[in-house]
């Protein structure tokens, strides 16, 4: 018998291992053959710290450059508000910090479902904006390749899926829940693969980019 | 006198009126069903009408890998009530767990209410089929999936009682060593109607029974066959706890502060989201409370395969395996390949280096 519930609860098992699986050997792979590739050593004397250096180009390539934004505000807000709006569905919605607690031991305390549901709902419209932008601005659709969209969709499925099983939008619940958690699991699959990898190498390439220039005593 | 001699000539408010129901308590109660169904309140007299001239329908009662709870359910739900006795208006001609000892007797019941009443009995089941062994359960040495075919032959209807019947239930759960499957999963041809919960709610049975009295039909279902009216709706949707999650209240124990309180029991292992039924509405033991209101989540007992659903103290949104204990593994896997392949771009990367021919101006002059 084939019904929401067995969808539910293969998403839930094998499928939930299976992009497990992919996700943490795909990130780990891809980490460690950077890391491994290494640096040839440099045996200049050094002419500044890297530690200091290196700190402040984490924090300076986090804040908006001012000639940036200037130019494309549109971009740098937007890039703002979907990301952090990402982040509070993702780790302040209770079902989803029982999900944490289960895998690695830590919980924290989460925020109302309905401010979480409002959170989501900017997130969306954010994310559709983004990409009606994306389509339109003739610079960013010729710099957009297929990858792109592809991260696109795979970022803003889990959203509207979480948005629809919040509001019970599809019946039966298992169906609308099992398509949650599935759309995360493609997340989880195509993620190692694409540029979503920034997400594990941003602080390693903002703090290379940092100490590099204080090690030469240049600014970053 | 002579009416009562001729029990299958009375009708229900015959019967109902010498059990000692006013037509005024007759009427309450089909108003009831009228709203329980969810049908327009100028329902309720045409189910009187229909009901008052209803003859008592035959019922087969099968009862195969079960635990008697569904039974239990509805025969000693609570003391007299319209419902009961709507339930001893039936003529309940076969019920081999109530009619345990009349041994061969209770079979030749059974045959001779098929073939009285052929095309037009009701068939209710309680518990699985096994189609693993036959010998896995019997009656009367005739093994259930037989008994099943012949018995639905000539049936109007069947209802699954229970989810052992709706969805195979406990028996069905992993690894299934009996081969277990649903009433709907061997009867094809006739509709059935899945009363599932371990155990139902009696209301909900009498209901399907009321409408099939009434309409001759059965209630309109969902996509698993159960009643709308009684499963239309999930306990989240109907739970009085309800605005405690949208809040972001939770009880994290069941003797915290908001245990106490009564707040959502989400994160104790409530499967209230994903469970379609009528308890928060209907309640148990004459509407006196249900799991919930009593401070217990959510089983999901009326769903398939609630009991191979997770653990029922973990969260809705907890995958079933052990992840943790998986991560570890898959992390050992990932550094491994990892580092395999780190080294394989090591090595190449030695090897261009060794195989790296300076270019010198002359080398240049020459290709061009």
């Amino acid at each position: 018998m084939s019904t929401p519930v067995d969808f539910l609860l293969w998403v839930r098992g094998p499928g939930f291992d299976i992009a497990l699986a992919v996700f943490i050997i795909g990130i780990l792979i891809r980490l460690l053959e950077m890391l491994m590739l290494g640096r040839k050593p440099d045996y200049a004397e050094p002419r500044g710290a890297e530690l200091g250096a290196g700190l402040r180009t984490l924090l300076t390539r986090t804040l908006p450059e001012q000639g940036t934004f200037k130019r494309s505000p549109f971009t740098v807000v937007g890039g703002y508000i979907w990301h952090i709006g990402f982040f509070i569905s993702l780790l302040f919605f209770v079902p989803h910090i029982e999900l944490i607690d289960a895998v690695i031991g830590l919980s924290w305390p989460g925020i109302a479902g309905n401010l979480i549901d409002a959170v989501a709902a900017v997130t969306l419209v954010t994310l559709i904006a983004m990409l009606f932008s994306r389509l339109t601005h003739p610079v960013k659709r010729l710099l957009s390749g297929p990858e792109d969209y592809l991260s696109w969709l795979v970022t803003f499925l889990p959203i509207l899926t979480g948005y629809l099983a919040y509001h019970r939008m599809i019946e039966p619940y298992p169906l609308v829940l099992g398509l949650h958690i599935l759309s995360v699991e493609i997340l989880m699959v195509v993620f190692p693969f694409t540029k979503l990898m920034h997400a594990f190498t941003f602080i390693m390439a903002r703090w290379y980019n940092g100490a590099m220039a204080g090690r030469r005593g240049v600014q970053s | 006198m002579a009416e009562t001699g001729k029990g299958m000539e009375k009708t229900l408010v015959q019967s109902l009126r010498e059990s000692g129901v006013s037509r005024r308590g007759f009427l309450k109660f089909c108003t009831a069903t009228a709203s329980m169904m969810a049908l327009p309140p100028n329902m309720a007299p045409a189910i009187a009408q229909a009901l008052e001239k209803a003859r008592r329908p035959s019922v087969i009662w099968l009862s195969f890998q079960e635990c008697t709870g569904c039974t239990e359910s509805l025969t000693r739900s609570h003391s007299p009530t319209v419902e009961n006795l709507i339930f001893e208006h039936i003529s309940l001609d076969y019920h081999h767990t109530l009619q345990a000892a009349a041994g061969e007797g209770a079979e030749a019941a059974r045959e001779a209410a098929m073939a009285e009443n052929e095309g037009q009995y009701i068939v209710v089941v309680d518990g699985s089929i096994p189609l693993g062994n036959p010998g896995y359960s019997t009656i009367a040495g005739i093994s259930n999936l037989q008994m099943l075919e012949e018995t639905v032959a000539g049936a109007a209807a069947v209802v699954a009682v229970g989810t052992c019947a709706a969805f195979g239930g406990l028996p069905h759960a992993k690894p299934n060593p009996t081969g277990a499957v649903s009433v709907s999963e061997i009867v094809k041809d006739k509709p059935v109607v899945n009363v599932s919960g371990c155990p139902p709610i009696p209301t909900v049975i009498t209901g399907v029974l009321a409408h099939f009295l009434t309409f001759g039909s059965l209630p309109e279902l969902d996509a698993l066959g159960r009643p709308m009216a009684f499963f239309g709706k999930s306990i989240h949707d109907r739970c009085y706890r309800r605005p405690f999650y949208d809040k972001g209240l939770y009880a994290e124990t069941f003797d915290d502060e908001g245990a106490r309180k009564g707040w959502c029991l989400y994160r104790l292992g409530c499967k209230g989201p994903m469970a379609y039924n009528a308890c928060a509405t209907a309640k148990w033991n004459r509407g006196t409370s249900w799991p919930v209101e009593s401070g217990h989540g959510c089983l999901g007992c009326s769903e398939p395969d609630f009991w191979d659903a997770g653990g029922f103290y973990n969260a809705l949104s907890i995958p079933d395996s052990d992840i943790t204990r998986q991560a570890v593994y898959v992390a050992g896997a990932g550094i491994a390949l990892g580092a395999v392949a780190g080294a394989v771009n090591r090595s190449k990367q030695a090897r261009a280096r060794e195989e790296h021919e300076p270019v010198t101006i002359d080398d240049l002059d020459k290709r061009s």
